[in-house]
Protein backbone atom coordinates (compact mmCIF):
# COMPACT_ATOMS: atom_id res chain seq x y z
CA UNK A 1 0.00 0.00 0.00
CA UNK A 2 1.85 3.05 -0.81
CA UNK A 3 -1.24 5.40 0.42
CA UNK A 4 -1.01 7.77 3.06
CA UNK A 5 -3.50 7.08 6.18
CA UNK A 6 -4.65 10.65 5.46
CA UNK A 7 -5.39 9.30 1.74
CA UNK A 8 -7.22 6.26 3.01
CA UNK A 9 -9.36 7.99 5.31
CA UNK A 10 -10.61 10.85 2.32
CA UNK A 11 -11.07 7.84 -0.08
CA UNK A 12 -12.84 6.14 2.13
CA UNK A 13 -15.24 9.65 3.19
CA UNK A 14 -15.58 9.93 -0.65
CA UNK A 15 -16.72 6.15 -1.47
CA UNK A 16 -19.47 6.96 1.72
CA UNK A 17 -20.51 10.02 0.18
CA UNK A 18 -20.84 8.83 -3.92
CA UNK A 19 -22.43 5.64 -1.78
CA UNK A 20 -25.01 7.66 -0.92
CA UNK A 21 -25.43 9.97 -3.41
CA UNK A 22 -26.53 6.43 -5.40
CA UNK A 23 -28.33 5.14 -2.90
CA UNK A 24 -30.25 8.51 -1.84
CA UNK A 25 -33.10 8.51 -4.36
CA UNK A 26 -33.83 5.03 -4.20
CA UNK A 27 -34.73 5.16 -0.71
CA UNK A 28 -36.77 8.21 -0.96
CA UNK A 29 -38.43 6.54 -3.92
CA UNK A 30 -39.24 3.44 -1.48
CA UNK A 31 -40.75 5.58 1.70
CA UNK A 32 -43.41 7.51 -1.25
CA UNK A 33 -44.74 3.69 -2.01
CA UNK A 34 -46.51 4.14 1.26
CA UNK A 35 -47.64 7.37 0.94
CA UNK A 36 -51.41 7.88 1.81
CA UNK A 37 -51.59 10.83 0.00
CA UNK A 38 -51.48 11.27 -3.83
CA UNK A 39 -49.20 14.65 -4.12
CA UNK A 40 -46.08 13.60 -3.72
CA UNK A 41 -45.25 16.39 -0.63
CA UNK A 42 -41.92 15.39 1.59
CA UNK A 43 -42.18 14.02 4.40
CA UNK A 44 -45.08 12.30 3.68
CA UNK A 45 -48.10 12.49 5.98
CA UNK A 46 -48.35 8.75 6.77
CA UNK A 47 -47.83 5.25 6.03
CA UNK A 48 -50.84 3.14 4.16
CA UNK A 49 -50.47 -0.04 1.69
CA UNK A 50 -53.77 0.34 0.03
CA UNK A 51 -51.73 1.42 -2.96
CA UNK A 52 -50.40 -1.85 -3.45
CA UNK A 53 -53.95 -3.60 -3.83
CA UNK A 54 -54.59 -0.77 -6.23
CA UNK A 55 -51.45 -1.87 -8.49
CA UNK A 56 -52.15 -5.39 -8.12
CA UNK A 57 -55.29 -4.88 -10.02
CA UNK A 58 -54.69 -2.13 -12.35
CA UNK A 59 -55.61 -3.65 -16.20
CA UNK A 60 -53.12 -0.65 -17.31
CA UNK A 61 -50.25 -1.93 -15.36
CA UNK A 62 -50.70 -5.90 -15.86
CA UNK A 63 -51.16 -5.01 -19.69
CA UNK A 64 -47.87 -3.52 -19.83
CA UNK A 65 -46.05 -5.86 -17.53
CA UNK A 66 -46.93 -8.90 -19.65
CA UNK A 67 -45.99 -6.92 -22.91
CA UNK A 68 -42.59 -5.89 -21.48
CA UNK A 69 -42.10 -9.97 -20.33
CA UNK A 70 -42.78 -10.60 -23.80
CA UNK A 71 -40.80 -8.37 -25.44
CA UNK A 72 -37.60 -8.98 -23.11
CA UNK A 73 -38.03 -13.15 -23.94
CA UNK A 74 -38.16 -12.52 -27.46
CA UNK A 75 -35.68 -9.85 -27.88
CA UNK A 76 -33.87 -12.28 -26.13
CA UNK A 77 -34.33 -15.29 -28.10
CA UNK A 78 -33.11 -13.49 -31.21
CA UNK A 79 -30.16 -12.01 -29.80
CA UNK A 80 -28.57 -15.01 -27.91
CA UNK A 81 -29.34 -17.09 -31.75
CA UNK A 82 -28.14 -14.34 -33.63
CA UNK A 83 -25.05 -13.69 -31.60
CA UNK A 84 -23.32 -16.68 -31.01
CA UNK A 85 -23.83 -17.63 -34.72
CA UNK A 86 -21.90 -13.77 -35.56
CA UNK A 87 -19.66 -14.44 -32.75
CA UNK A 88 -18.72 -18.27 -33.49
CA UNK A 89 -18.03 -16.50 -37.14
CA UNK A 90 -15.50 -13.38 -36.41
CA UNK A 91 -14.19 -15.43 -33.66
CA UNK A 92 -13.58 -18.49 -35.68
CA UNK A 93 -12.69 -18.10 -39.38
CA UNK A 94 -10.78 -15.32 -41.15
CA UNK A 95 -12.31 -13.46 -43.92
CA UNK A 96 -12.43 -10.73 -45.68
CA UNK A 97 -14.33 -7.70 -43.84
CA UNK A 98 -14.35 -9.58 -40.65
CA UNK A 99 -13.25 -5.94 -39.01
CA UNK A 100 -16.27 -4.20 -40.84
CA UNK A 101 -18.90 -6.53 -39.51
CA UNK A 102 -16.93 -6.69 -35.85
CA UNK A 103 -17.61 -2.69 -36.29
CA UNK A 104 -21.72 -3.03 -37.53
CA UNK A 105 -22.11 -5.08 -34.58
CA UNK A 106 -21.24 -2.80 -31.71
CA UNK A 107 -22.91 0.16 -33.59
CA UNK A 108 -26.36 -0.15 -32.40
CA UNK A 109 -25.23 0.18 -28.95
CA UNK A 110 -22.29 2.51 -29.62
CA UNK A 111 -24.89 5.20 -31.23
CA UNK A 112 -27.18 6.95 -29.16
CA UNK A 113 -30.52 5.17 -28.99
CA UNK A 114 -32.73 8.00 -30.66
CA UNK A 115 -30.90 7.21 -33.78
CA UNK A 116 -31.81 3.97 -33.55
CA UNK A 117 -35.17 4.78 -32.82
CA UNK A 118 -35.68 6.88 -35.31
CA UNK A 119 -34.34 5.41 -37.65
CA UNK A 120 -36.21 2.15 -37.10
CA UNK A 121 -39.25 3.97 -37.23
CA UNK A 122 -38.68 5.52 -40.64
CA UNK A 123 -38.02 2.34 -42.15
CA UNK A 124 -41.60 0.76 -40.51
CA UNK A 125 -43.48 3.88 -41.84
CA UNK A 126 -41.59 3.34 -45.47
CA UNK A 127 -42.33 -0.15 -45.72
CA UNK A 128 -46.31 0.06 -44.28
CA UNK A 129 -45.57 -2.16 -41.03
CA UNK A 130 -48.42 -1.91 -38.03
CA UNK A 131 -46.56 -0.58 -34.75
CA UNK A 132 -47.04 -2.92 -31.72
CA UNK A 133 -46.00 -5.54 -30.20
CA UNK A 134 -44.05 -6.68 -33.12
CA UNK A 135 -42.42 -3.56 -34.12
CA UNK A 136 -41.23 -2.92 -30.49
CA UNK A 137 -39.03 -6.89 -30.48
CA UNK A 138 -37.69 -5.74 -34.08
CA UNK A 139 -36.11 -2.91 -32.33
CA UNK A 140 -34.99 -4.31 -28.82
CA UNK A 141 -33.26 -7.45 -30.79
CA UNK A 142 -30.98 -5.19 -32.56
CA UNK A 143 -29.62 -3.61 -29.51
CA UNK A 144 -30.09 -6.82 -27.70
CA UNK A 145 -28.12 -9.15 -30.59
CA UNK A 146 -24.98 -6.66 -29.12
CA UNK A 147 -25.08 -7.65 -25.74
CA UNK A 148 -25.15 -11.35 -26.62
CA UNK A 149 -22.32 -11.41 -29.37
CA UNK A 150 -19.72 -9.21 -27.36
CA UNK A 151 -20.48 -11.61 -24.25
CA UNK A 152 -19.89 -14.99 -26.09
CA UNK A 153 -17.03 -13.38 -28.30
CA UNK A 154 -15.23 -12.19 -25.02
CA UNK A 155 -15.33 -15.72 -24.13
CA UNK A 156 -14.96 -17.61 -26.84
CA UNK A 157 -11.92 -15.61 -26.99
CA UNK A 158 -10.64 -17.05 -23.69
CA UNK A 159 -11.76 -20.69 -24.14
CA UNK A 160 -8.89 -22.58 -25.60
CA UNK A 161 -9.27 -24.21 -29.66
CA UNK A 162 -6.98 -27.38 -28.68
CA UNK A 163 -10.33 -29.31 -26.84
CA UNK A 164 -12.14 -28.60 -30.46
CA UNK A 165 -9.84 -29.56 -32.19
CA UNK A 166 -8.92 -33.17 -29.73
CA UNK A 167 -12.95 -33.88 -30.67
CA UNK A 168 -12.40 -33.37 -34.35
CA UNK A 169 -9.11 -35.62 -34.93
CA UNK A 170 -11.44 -38.12 -32.36
CA UNK A 171 -14.21 -38.54 -35.06
CA UNK A 172 -16.79 -36.24 -34.09
CA UNK A 173 -18.46 -33.33 -36.70
CA UNK A 174 -19.27 -29.85 -36.37
CA UNK A 175 -22.47 -30.23 -34.61
CA UNK A 176 -21.16 -32.87 -31.95
CA UNK A 177 -18.02 -31.02 -31.49
CA UNK A 178 -20.11 -27.89 -31.16
CA UNK A 179 -22.87 -29.46 -28.99
CA UNK A 180 -20.19 -31.19 -26.58
CA UNK A 181 -17.26 -28.88 -26.29
CA UNK A 182 -18.17 -25.54 -27.31
CA UNK A 183 -21.51 -25.06 -26.27
CA UNK A 184 -20.67 -26.10 -22.40
CA UNK A 185 -17.68 -23.74 -22.31
CA UNK A 186 -19.77 -20.83 -23.69
CA UNK A 187 -22.88 -21.81 -21.17
CA UNK A 188 -22.00 -19.04 -18.46
CA UNK A 189 -21.64 -16.23 -21.33
CA UNK A 190 -24.88 -17.01 -22.89
CA UNK A 191 -26.62 -16.88 -19.53
CA UNK A 192 -25.12 -13.69 -18.64
CA UNK A 193 -25.64 -12.11 -22.30
CA UNK A 194 -29.23 -13.02 -22.05
CA UNK A 195 -29.60 -11.73 -18.12
CA UNK A 196 -28.31 -8.54 -19.85
CA UNK A 197 -30.36 -8.50 -22.89
CA UNK A 198 -33.34 -9.07 -21.34
CA UNK A 199 -32.84 -6.30 -18.07
CA UNK A 200 -32.04 -4.00 -21.27
CA UNK A 201 -35.02 -5.47 -23.14
CA UNK A 202 -37.35 -4.86 -19.68
CA UNK A 203 -35.72 -1.42 -18.96
CA UNK A 204 -35.59 0.53 -22.89
CA UNK A 205 -37.76 3.18 -23.43
CA UNK A 206 -35.70 5.85 -25.52
CA UNK A 207 -35.65 3.34 -28.55
CA UNK A 208 -39.25 2.10 -27.34
CA UNK A 209 -41.40 5.12 -28.06
CA UNK A 210 -40.40 4.99 -31.60
CA UNK A 211 -41.15 2.03 -32.45
CA UNK A 212 -44.38 1.03 -30.38
CA UNK A 213 -46.93 2.91 -31.86
CA UNK A 214 -49.65 4.16 -29.93
CA UNK A 215 -51.80 1.00 -28.77
CA UNK A 216 -49.11 -0.90 -26.79
CA UNK A 217 -47.46 -0.07 -23.83
CA UNK A 218 -44.69 -1.68 -22.27
CA UNK A 219 -43.49 -1.05 -18.19
CA UNK A 220 -41.10 1.96 -18.81
CA UNK A 221 -43.81 3.34 -21.19
CA UNK A 222 -46.64 3.35 -18.67
CA UNK A 223 -44.86 4.45 -16.07
CA UNK A 224 -43.28 7.67 -18.54
CA UNK A 225 -47.13 8.46 -19.64
CA UNK A 226 -48.70 7.65 -16.08
CA UNK A 227 -45.73 10.27 -14.18
CA UNK A 228 -47.61 13.37 -16.04
CA UNK A 229 -51.03 12.23 -14.61
CA UNK A 230 -51.27 13.63 -11.03
CA UNK A 231 -53.79 10.44 -10.09
CA UNK A 232 -51.58 7.63 -11.25
CA UNK A 233 -48.79 9.06 -8.99
CA UNK A 234 -49.71 6.66 -6.35
CA UNK A 235 -49.46 3.29 -8.45
CA UNK A 236 -46.38 4.94 -9.65
CA UNK A 237 -44.61 5.01 -6.98
CA UNK A 238 -45.70 0.89 -6.04
CA UNK A 239 -44.98 -0.16 -9.33
CA UNK A 240 -41.77 1.68 -8.89
CA UNK A 241 -40.69 -0.13 -5.44
CA UNK A 242 -41.53 -3.48 -7.20
CA UNK A 243 -39.01 -2.48 -10.12
CA UNK A 244 -36.47 -1.58 -7.17
CA UNK A 245 -36.89 -4.78 -5.25
CA UNK A 246 -36.57 -6.95 -8.82
CA UNK A 247 -33.70 -5.82 -9.83
CA UNK A 248 -32.07 -7.47 -7.25
CA UNK A 249 -32.50 -10.25 -8.85
CA UNK A 250 -30.52 -9.80 -11.84
CA UNK A 251 -27.71 -8.13 -9.60
CA UNK A 252 -27.53 -11.91 -7.73
CA UNK A 253 -27.99 -13.91 -10.91
CA UNK A 254 -24.94 -12.09 -12.47
CA UNK A 255 -22.69 -12.46 -9.45
CA UNK A 256 -23.42 -16.12 -9.20
CA UNK A 257 -22.73 -16.37 -12.84
CA UNK A 258 -19.38 -14.45 -12.35
CA UNK A 259 -18.59 -16.43 -9.80
CA UNK A 260 -18.98 -19.48 -11.94
CA UNK A 261 -17.28 -18.12 -15.35
CA UNK A 262 -14.48 -17.74 -12.93
CA UNK A 263 -14.29 -20.92 -12.05
CA UNK A 264 -14.76 -22.14 -15.78
CA UNK A 265 -11.71 -20.14 -16.86
CA UNK A 266 -9.36 -20.35 -14.32
CA UNK B 1 -34.74 -33.76 -30.88
CA UNK B 2 -36.59 -36.94 -32.75
CA UNK B 3 -34.36 -39.57 -34.52
CA UNK B 4 -35.00 -38.75 -37.92
CA UNK B 5 -34.29 -35.10 -37.25
CA UNK B 6 -31.28 -35.75 -35.44
CA UNK B 7 -30.11 -38.09 -38.77
CA UNK B 8 -30.84 -35.42 -40.78
CA UNK B 9 -29.01 -32.82 -38.48
CA UNK B 10 -25.89 -35.78 -38.68
CA UNK B 11 -25.98 -35.74 -42.51
CA UNK B 12 -25.90 -32.07 -42.79
CA UNK B 13 -23.02 -31.87 -39.92
CA UNK B 14 -21.02 -34.16 -41.83
CA UNK B 15 -21.30 -32.70 -45.37
CA UNK B 16 -20.25 -29.34 -43.76
CA UNK B 17 -17.56 -30.91 -41.65
CA UNK B 18 -14.73 -30.45 -44.13
CA UNK B 19 -16.54 -27.22 -45.65
CA UNK B 20 -15.23 -24.11 -44.49
CA UNK B 21 -16.71 -21.71 -46.17
CA UNK B 22 -20.13 -23.00 -46.10
CA UNK B 23 -19.44 -23.35 -42.44
CA UNK B 24 -18.84 -19.70 -42.38
CA UNK B 25 -22.13 -18.97 -44.03
CA UNK B 26 -23.87 -21.45 -42.20
CA UNK B 27 -22.75 -19.15 -39.34
CA UNK B 28 -22.93 -15.47 -40.90
CA UNK B 29 -26.22 -15.48 -43.03
CA UNK B 30 -28.59 -14.97 -40.67
CA UNK B 31 -27.21 -12.31 -38.01
CA UNK B 32 -25.77 -10.28 -41.19
CA UNK B 33 -29.24 -10.10 -42.84
CA UNK B 34 -29.87 -8.82 -39.77
CA UNK B 35 -27.75 -6.51 -38.88
CA UNK B 36 -27.52 -5.22 -42.53
CA UNK B 37 -31.23 -5.34 -43.35
CA UNK B 38 -32.34 -3.51 -39.87
CA UNK B 39 -30.04 -2.23 -38.73
CA UNK B 40 -28.14 -0.64 -41.59
CA UNK B 41 -30.63 -0.46 -43.73
CA UNK B 42 -32.89 1.83 -41.67
CA UNK B 43 -30.22 3.98 -41.00
CA UNK B 44 -29.10 4.44 -44.35
CA UNK B 45 -33.45 5.00 -44.90
CA UNK B 46 -33.00 7.68 -42.44
CA UNK B 47 -30.29 9.65 -43.84
CA UNK B 48 -32.02 8.84 -47.40
CA UNK B 49 -34.72 11.22 -45.74
CA UNK B 50 -32.90 14.03 -45.04
CA UNK B 51 -32.32 14.48 -48.46
CA UNK B 52 -36.12 13.96 -49.89
CA UNK B 53 -39.05 16.44 -50.29
CA UNK B 54 -41.55 16.22 -48.03
CA UNK B 55 -45.58 16.81 -49.62
CA UNK B 56 -46.85 19.81 -47.41
CA UNK B 57 -50.68 18.73 -48.05
CA UNK B 58 -50.41 15.11 -47.09
CA UNK B 59 -47.24 15.60 -44.89
CA UNK B 60 -45.92 12.14 -46.62
CA UNK B 61 -42.12 11.97 -47.94
CA UNK B 62 -41.49 11.64 -51.62
CA UNK B 63 -39.06 8.99 -52.01
CA UNK B 64 -36.48 9.90 -54.65
CA UNK B 65 -37.72 13.93 -54.54
CA UNK B 66 -34.21 15.24 -54.17
CA UNK B 67 -33.73 18.57 -52.15
CA UNK B 68 -31.65 20.38 -49.51
CA UNK B 69 -34.61 22.08 -47.76
CA UNK B 70 -34.15 20.09 -44.48
CA UNK B 71 -30.46 20.53 -44.42
CA UNK B 72 -30.69 24.10 -44.75
CA UNK B 73 -33.33 24.55 -42.20
CA UNK B 74 -31.02 22.83 -39.40
CA UNK B 75 -28.09 24.96 -40.65
CA UNK B 76 -30.03 28.50 -40.75
CA UNK B 77 -32.70 28.32 -38.10
CA UNK B 78 -30.58 28.92 -34.81
CA UNK B 79 -32.69 26.99 -32.42
CA UNK B 80 -30.77 23.79 -33.80
CA UNK B 81 -27.39 25.14 -33.06
CA UNK B 82 -28.34 26.61 -29.59
CA UNK B 83 -30.00 23.07 -28.95
CA UNK B 84 -27.16 21.06 -30.03
CA UNK B 85 -24.35 22.91 -28.21
CA UNK B 86 -26.61 22.70 -25.07
CA UNK B 87 -26.79 18.89 -25.54
CA UNK B 88 -22.98 18.73 -26.47
CA UNK B 89 -22.48 20.87 -22.77
CA UNK B 90 -23.90 19.16 -20.39
CA UNK B 91 -23.13 15.74 -21.91
CA UNK B 92 -19.73 17.05 -21.31
CA UNK B 93 -20.49 18.04 -18.47
CA UNK B 94 -22.23 15.25 -17.05
CA UNK B 95 -18.70 13.09 -18.37
CA UNK B 96 -15.98 15.31 -16.44
CA UNK B 97 -18.80 15.18 -12.71
CA UNK B 98 -18.89 11.32 -13.86
CA UNK B 99 -15.13 10.95 -13.70
CA UNK B 100 -14.61 13.04 -10.64
CA UNK B 101 -17.01 11.82 -8.54
CA UNK B 102 -16.35 8.12 -9.60
CA UNK B 103 -12.46 8.02 -9.12
CA UNK B 104 -11.69 7.92 -5.72
CA UNK B 105 -14.66 5.32 -4.69
CA UNK B 106 -13.32 3.14 -7.78
CA UNK B 107 -9.54 3.65 -5.97
CA UNK B 108 -10.51 2.85 -3.41
CA UNK B 109 -12.63 -0.27 -4.11
CA UNK B 110 -9.38 -1.39 -6.65
CA UNK B 111 -6.69 -0.74 -4.13
CA UNK B 112 -7.63 0.10 -0.74
CA UNK B 113 -10.38 -2.04 0.27
CA UNK B 114 -10.18 -5.67 1.73
CA UNK B 115 -11.44 -8.47 -1.11
CA UNK B 116 -14.44 -9.05 1.10
CA UNK B 117 -15.68 -5.58 1.12
CA UNK B 118 -14.58 -5.10 -2.58
CA UNK B 119 -17.30 -7.89 -2.92
CA UNK B 120 -19.55 -5.95 -1.10
CA UNK B 121 -18.99 -2.80 -2.68
CA UNK B 122 -19.03 -3.84 -6.40
CA UNK B 123 -22.56 -5.14 -5.61
CA UNK B 124 -23.63 -1.72 -4.10
CA UNK B 125 -22.78 -0.16 -7.50
CA UNK B 126 -24.00 -2.73 -9.31
CA UNK B 127 -27.69 -2.32 -7.87
CA UNK B 128 -27.96 1.21 -9.01
CA UNK B 129 -27.07 0.80 -12.16
CA UNK B 130 -29.47 -2.22 -12.67
CA UNK B 131 -32.39 -0.49 -11.25
CA UNK B 132 -34.72 0.72 -14.27
CA UNK B 133 -33.96 4.17 -15.45
CA UNK B 134 -37.68 5.40 -15.67
CA UNK B 135 -37.43 4.63 -11.55
CA UNK B 136 -34.41 6.49 -11.01
CA UNK B 137 -35.44 9.15 -13.18
CA UNK B 138 -38.93 9.72 -11.71
CA UNK B 139 -37.55 9.08 -7.68
CA UNK B 140 -35.47 12.95 -9.07
CA UNK B 141 -38.51 13.77 -10.01
CA UNK B 142 -40.14 13.82 -6.50
CA UNK B 143 -36.99 15.21 -5.08
CA UNK B 144 -36.07 18.32 -7.35
CA UNK B 145 -40.33 19.19 -7.50
CA UNK B 146 -41.54 21.96 -5.82
CA UNK B 147 -42.72 21.03 -2.34
CA UNK B 148 -40.72 17.65 -2.71
CA UNK B 149 -37.55 16.53 -0.58
CA UNK B 150 -34.78 19.07 -1.41
CA UNK B 151 -37.05 21.72 -1.04
CA UNK B 152 -37.76 20.24 2.90
CA UNK B 153 -34.01 19.83 3.16
CA UNK B 154 -33.45 23.33 1.97
CA UNK B 155 -36.30 25.45 3.86
CA UNK B 156 -34.62 25.91 7.27
CA UNK B 157 -31.49 27.35 4.93
CA UNK B 158 -34.87 30.38 3.81
CA UNK B 159 -33.70 28.63 0.29
CA UNK B 160 -36.64 27.28 -2.39
CA UNK B 161 -35.81 24.06 -4.02
CA UNK B 162 -35.19 24.07 -7.71
CA UNK B 163 -38.78 23.07 -9.32
CA UNK B 164 -38.63 21.14 -12.06
CA UNK B 165 -37.77 23.57 -14.70
CA UNK B 166 -34.11 24.29 -14.21
CA UNK B 167 -31.37 22.84 -17.00
CA UNK B 168 -29.12 22.79 -14.20
CA UNK B 169 -31.26 19.49 -13.25
CA UNK B 170 -30.97 17.44 -16.33
CA UNK B 171 -26.88 17.72 -15.44
CA UNK B 172 -27.46 16.46 -12.48
CA UNK B 173 -29.76 13.60 -12.80
CA UNK B 174 -27.82 12.72 -15.81
CA UNK B 175 -24.52 12.31 -13.62
CA UNK B 176 -26.54 10.31 -11.13
CA UNK B 177 -28.09 7.79 -14.17
CA UNK B 178 -24.66 7.07 -15.55
CA UNK B 179 -22.23 7.33 -12.71
CA UNK B 180 -22.19 3.62 -11.60
CA UNK B 181 -21.38 3.05 -16.04
CA UNK B 182 -18.01 5.41 -14.92
CA UNK B 183 -17.65 3.51 -12.01
CA UNK B 184 -16.88 0.07 -13.03
CA UNK B 185 -14.43 0.69 -16.25
CA UNK B 186 -12.54 2.71 -13.77
CA UNK B 187 -12.07 0.08 -11.29
CA UNK B 188 -11.26 -2.51 -13.78
CA UNK B 189 -8.36 -0.22 -15.09
CA UNK B 190 -7.01 0.53 -11.36
CA UNK B 191 -7.39 -3.27 -10.96
CA UNK B 192 -5.21 -4.53 -13.57
CA UNK B 193 -1.95 -1.91 -12.74
CA UNK B 194 0.13 -4.35 -11.48
CA UNK B 195 1.95 -3.76 -7.91
CA UNK B 196 4.91 -4.14 -8.70
CA UNK B 197 5.12 -1.41 -11.00
CA UNK B 198 3.96 1.72 -7.79
CA UNK B 199 6.51 -0.39 -5.63
CA UNK B 200 9.65 0.44 -8.69
CA UNK B 201 8.06 4.09 -8.47
CA UNK B 202 8.40 4.23 -4.70
CA UNK B 203 11.94 2.36 -5.02
CA UNK B 204 12.85 4.88 -7.36
CA UNK B 205 12.49 7.80 -4.66
CA UNK B 206 8.65 9.03 -5.93
CA UNK B 207 6.57 10.35 -3.28
CA UNK B 208 3.27 8.81 -3.01
CA UNK B 209 1.85 11.63 -5.06
CA UNK B 210 4.25 11.80 -8.13
CA UNK B 211 3.42 8.13 -8.11
CA UNK B 212 -0.19 8.43 -8.78
CA UNK B 213 0.20 11.59 -11.13
CA UNK B 214 3.42 9.31 -13.10
CA UNK B 215 2.01 6.44 -12.98
CA UNK B 216 -1.16 5.78 -11.90
CA UNK B 217 -3.04 8.36 -13.63
CA UNK B 218 -1.72 7.19 -17.08
CA UNK B 219 -2.57 4.05 -16.75
CA UNK B 220 -6.03 4.25 -15.92
CA UNK B 221 -6.82 7.67 -18.32
CA UNK B 222 -7.72 4.44 -21.05
CA UNK B 223 -10.32 3.30 -18.53
CA UNK B 224 -11.69 6.81 -18.18
CA UNK B 225 -12.60 7.58 -21.84
CA UNK B 226 -14.10 3.81 -21.56
CA UNK B 227 -16.53 4.94 -19.36
CA UNK B 228 -16.70 8.82 -20.92
CA UNK B 229 -18.05 6.39 -23.76
CA UNK B 230 -21.23 5.44 -22.02
CA UNK B 231 -21.65 9.10 -19.78
CA UNK B 232 -21.36 10.53 -22.82
CA UNK B 233 -23.54 8.82 -25.46
CA UNK B 234 -26.37 8.10 -23.27
CA UNK B 235 -26.34 11.91 -22.26
CA UNK B 236 -26.27 12.81 -25.99
CA UNK B 237 -29.06 10.75 -26.99
CA UNK B 238 -31.22 10.99 -24.03
CA UNK B 239 -34.88 12.78 -24.61
CA UNK B 240 -36.57 11.47 -21.59
CA UNK B 241 -34.41 13.04 -19.10
CA UNK B 242 -34.49 16.99 -20.22
CA UNK B 243 -38.17 16.53 -20.75
CA UNK B 244 -38.98 15.12 -17.47
CA UNK B 245 -37.11 16.90 -14.83
CA UNK B 246 -35.48 20.34 -16.86
CA UNK B 247 -38.56 21.14 -19.30
CA UNK B 248 -35.51 21.46 -21.37
CA UNK B 249 -35.02 20.54 -25.11
CA UNK B 250 -31.86 18.50 -26.32
CA UNK B 251 -30.97 16.62 -29.65
CA UNK B 252 -33.25 13.86 -28.92
CA UNK B 253 -36.52 15.87 -28.37
CA UNK B 254 -35.95 18.17 -31.23
CA UNK B 255 -35.76 14.74 -32.99
CA UNK B 256 -38.47 13.26 -31.76
CA UNK B 257 -40.75 16.63 -31.75
CA UNK B 258 -40.26 17.16 -35.65
CA UNK B 259 -40.59 12.92 -36.58
CA UNK B 260 -43.91 13.37 -34.53
CA UNK B 261 -45.38 16.57 -35.87
CA UNK B 262 -44.41 14.36 -39.65
CA UNK B 263 -41.40 16.37 -40.16
CA UNK B 264 -39.57 13.82 -41.13
CA UNK B 265 -36.57 15.30 -42.99
CA UNK B 266 -35.77 17.56 -40.97
CA UNK B 267 -36.33 15.05 -38.04
CA UNK B 268 -33.84 12.61 -40.19
CA UNK B 269 -31.13 15.56 -40.77
CA UNK B 270 -30.94 16.46 -37.80
CA UNK B 271 -30.22 12.81 -36.35
CA UNK B 272 -26.58 13.28 -38.04
CA UNK B 273 -25.21 15.97 -35.55
CA UNK B 274 -25.13 12.87 -32.72
CA UNK B 275 -24.48 10.68 -35.88
CA UNK B 276 -21.36 12.93 -36.89
CA UNK B 277 -20.21 13.83 -33.04
CA UNK B 278 -20.42 10.47 -31.86
CA UNK B 279 -18.33 8.68 -34.35
CA UNK B 280 -15.86 11.63 -34.09
CA UNK B 281 -15.57 10.77 -30.19
CA UNK B 282 -15.21 6.89 -30.74
CA UNK B 283 -12.53 7.68 -33.30
CA UNK B 284 -10.25 9.77 -30.65
CA UNK B 285 -11.61 7.07 -27.77
CA UNK B 286 -10.08 4.47 -29.82
CA UNK B 287 -6.99 6.21 -30.55
CA UNK B 288 -6.67 7.25 -26.90
CA UNK B 289 -6.11 3.34 -25.95
CA UNK B 290 -10.23 3.27 -24.98
CA UNK B 291 -11.39 0.03 -26.86
CA UNK B 292 -8.77 -2.12 -25.11
CA UNK B 293 -10.08 -1.25 -21.73
CA UNK B 294 -14.11 -1.90 -22.37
Amino acid sequence: MTESAFVRVLLRVGTWLVLGFLYLPLIILAVYAFNPSRALAWPPPGLTLHWFAETATNPAVRAAFLNSIIAGAAATAIALVLGTLASLAVQRFSFFGRDTIAFALVLPIALPGVITGIALQTTFKTLGLNFGLMTIIIGHATFCVVIAYNNVVARLRRLPRTPEEASADLGADSWLTFRRITMPGMRTALLSGALLSFALSFDEIIVTLFTAGAGTQTIPIWIFTAIQRPTELPVVNVVALVLLLLSVIPVYLAQRIAGETARITR
Amino acid sequence: MSAPNEGRGRRFARWLYPRRRAQLWFLLAAPLLWIVAVYLGSLLILLLNAFWAKDALTNTVTPFDWTLKAVIDIVTKPVYAIVAGRTLLIAVLVTITDAVLAFPIAYYMARVASPRRRGALVVAVLLPLWAAYLVKTFAWRTILQGNGFLSWLLSPFGIPGPGLDELPNAWLVLSYLWLPYMILPIYAGLERIPESLLEASADLGAKAGTTFRRVILPLAFPAVVAGSIFTFSLSLGDYIVPDLVADAKFIGNLIYDNSALGNLPVAAAYSLVPIVIMLVYLVVARRLGAFESL
